[in-house]
């Protein structure tokens, strides 16, 4: 019984953690950029963190299952949407700012940057798939969708080899940084190499 | 923390305009910190985590004020000297835009010598002080357009590179002008490590044509706001071209030769496709990953300034430069 208990417990501060991290650095993030306090150029600023931020939480979420697996936690898998839902909510933010304070809604900019730029263009199509993720996330939906549901849900290693190709790409010279996130992602991939070569069979 | 620091530079003597700048700063940076989670490269800097734990004392940079005469004036809102010298491109200090300030406070100016040599019938050597006496200084408030699609407006002292190549005597082999900031890994971080240099190749080349040098908008800077430069905006000498995009304008130049062949330039070398020799601001000629046709203004405001505006051909410096180029595609020559 104890074991049950404490596990439960362990999710529940997990899942409050997350919460207040997430919540406290996005809204501080914002706070600061509004209050130009961030440096002379907050929208730079704000992009840069959103970006990083829902990177970082992606990569989080997808570690659980190799750890799960690894050390027997069962109970972890229970944090792994929350990661997921706050690395969309970190993208989503990422997006609208560059649509508010970067193009400043200068929607004809707005979209030809999406079609014309291939770094963004892979972006989009990340933030599309953690969309699609975040809305079948659902339980309800999860269980009207039965076997489709896992299927949709692996497109999320595709979402994570875009966003780093989007990293690798917007940098100017600096690429040292994003090849390290390009190498960590490939490790997520190679962890799970055998779910991965099952689909393909 | 943010009392020890103050603490730090109060000990020091300073201007009163100093003291303000870099505690306005480091409070910014501070907020930055406190944001928590960076990238990856956080995890690793070693510069960041002296940040952290070091009690060392910076010394920091000094500036000395600079008169001079304002000659050329502009109706823009000029962007505040914290952030002019505050978010600064200059890769041999960091690759973040707050990485210069930081990590240039112990660079040294004082002495230095910058050459003219080349194709020139009298070569030239000037000596720190030389930079400030050699020839009048004008004050001229310039737009700055970076490549990155953000400018500011700045107030530079200085005076015209043609007064110093005229001086030197060009012979007529002089076609081109070559520029080359000081290589010291000791000083620059970014020398030494290609992790904090960008992996660019160093000592940062730049290079103009002989009548671009000769043009009189083109300035060499020893200062901004009214002070001798900072150092993370070039000490003690730059070069600043209003009509072309920011990394034309070199930083801490310790040679100028003149040339009868294109010289190689740094970005130009390390993407072809991406930065031209000319580097002309040009609204019609996008960067391959973004458009060049508007730009944001850092002025004062945080998040919610609307600062995005056109970007005007030469960066609004038509009239005087246009000219340069008349019988030239400046779709090819970008």
């Amino acid at each position: 019984m104890s074991a049950k208990v404490n596990n439960n417990r362990i999710v529940f501060s997990l899942k409050v953690a997350i919460h207040v991290i997430s919540l406290f650095l996005l809204s501080n993030l914002y706070f600061q950029a509004v209050s130009d306090n961030l440096g002379a150029d907050p929208v730079e600023a704000v992009l840069h963190f959103t970006g990083i931020g829902a990177f970082n939480l992606l990569i989080l979420s997808l570690i659980i299952s190799p750890l799960a697996q690894h050390f027997k936690w069962a109970f972890l898998l229970k944090i792994r949407r929350l990661l997921g839902l706050y690395s969309f909510t970190y993208a989503l933010c990422h997006l609208l700012s560059f649509l508010a304070f970067e193009v400043q809604f200068d929607w004809s900019l707005f979209i030809s940057e999406i079609i014309e730029r291939p770094y963004i263009t892979v972006g989009m199509l990340a933030v599309v798939i953690l969309l699609l993720l975040t809305i079948t996330s659902l339980s309800l939906i999860k269980k009207k969708m039965g076997r489709n549901w896992q299927q949709l849900h692996n497109w999320v290693y595709l979402a994570l080899c875009l966003v780093a190709l989007h990293f690798y790409w917007s940098v100017k010279s600096e690429i040292i940084e994003p090849s390290i996130y390009i190498a960590i992602s490939l490790l997520l991939i190679y962890l799970r190499k055998n779910k991965i070569t099952r689909w393909f069979k | 923390m943010i009392k020890n620091i103050t603490r730090k530079f109060s000990s020091c003597q300073l201007t009163e305009n100093q003291v303000t700048d870099e505690t306005v700063y480091l409070k910014r940076r501070q907020v930055l910190k406190q944001l928590g989670f960076a990238g990856a490269s956080a995890l690793l800097a070693n510069n960041a985590q002296a940040d952290w734990f070091s009690k060392e004392e910076v010394t920091p940079f000094t500036t000395q004020l600079l008169s001079a005469k304002n000659t050329i004036t502009t109706d823009d809102i000029l962007t505040p000297e914290a952030k002019v010298i505050s978010h600064n491109n200059f890769y041999e200090f960091g690759t973040s835009k707050n990485d210069p300030i930081e990590n240039a406070q112990q660079f040294k100016v004082n002495p230095w010598q910058l050459t003219i040599s080349g194709e020139v019938d009298k070569p030239i050597t000037l000596d720190y002080d030389d930079l400030y006496k050699a020839f009048p200084l004008e004050e001229r408030i310039y737009r700055l357009r970076c490549v990155e699609a953000w400018s500011m407006v700045v107030p530079w002292i200085g005076f015209p590179l043609a007064d110093l190549i005229k001086k030197a005597q060009p012979n007529s082999k002089a076609k081109y002008v070559a520029f080359e900031t000081l290589y010291d890994p000791e000083q620059m971080p970014g020398q030494s490590s290609r992790r904090i240099g960008g992996g660019i190749d160093y000592p940062y080349l730049e290079g103009l044509r002989i009548d671009e040098a000769m043009n009189p908008l083109t300035l060499l800077s020893v200062g901004l706001y009214g002070k001798t430069l900072p150092a993370q905006n070039g000490a003690p000498i730059r070069l600043v071209v209003p009509w072309k995009y920011g990394f034309k304008s070199i930083k801490s130049i310790v040679a100028i030769k003149l040339m009868e062949k294109m010289p190689p330039t740094t970005w130009n070398i390390l993407a072809p496709r991406e930065y031209g020799f000319y580097a002309n601001v040009n609204p019609q000629v996008d960067h391959p990953r973004w458009s060049q046709a508007s730009e944001r203004r850092i002025t004062s405001g945080g998040l919610f300034a609307r600062n995005r505006i056109e970007t005007l051909p030469f960066n609004g410096y038509g009239e005087e430069v246009a000219h340069l180029y008349k019988n030239m595609d400046l779709r090819k020559n970008y």
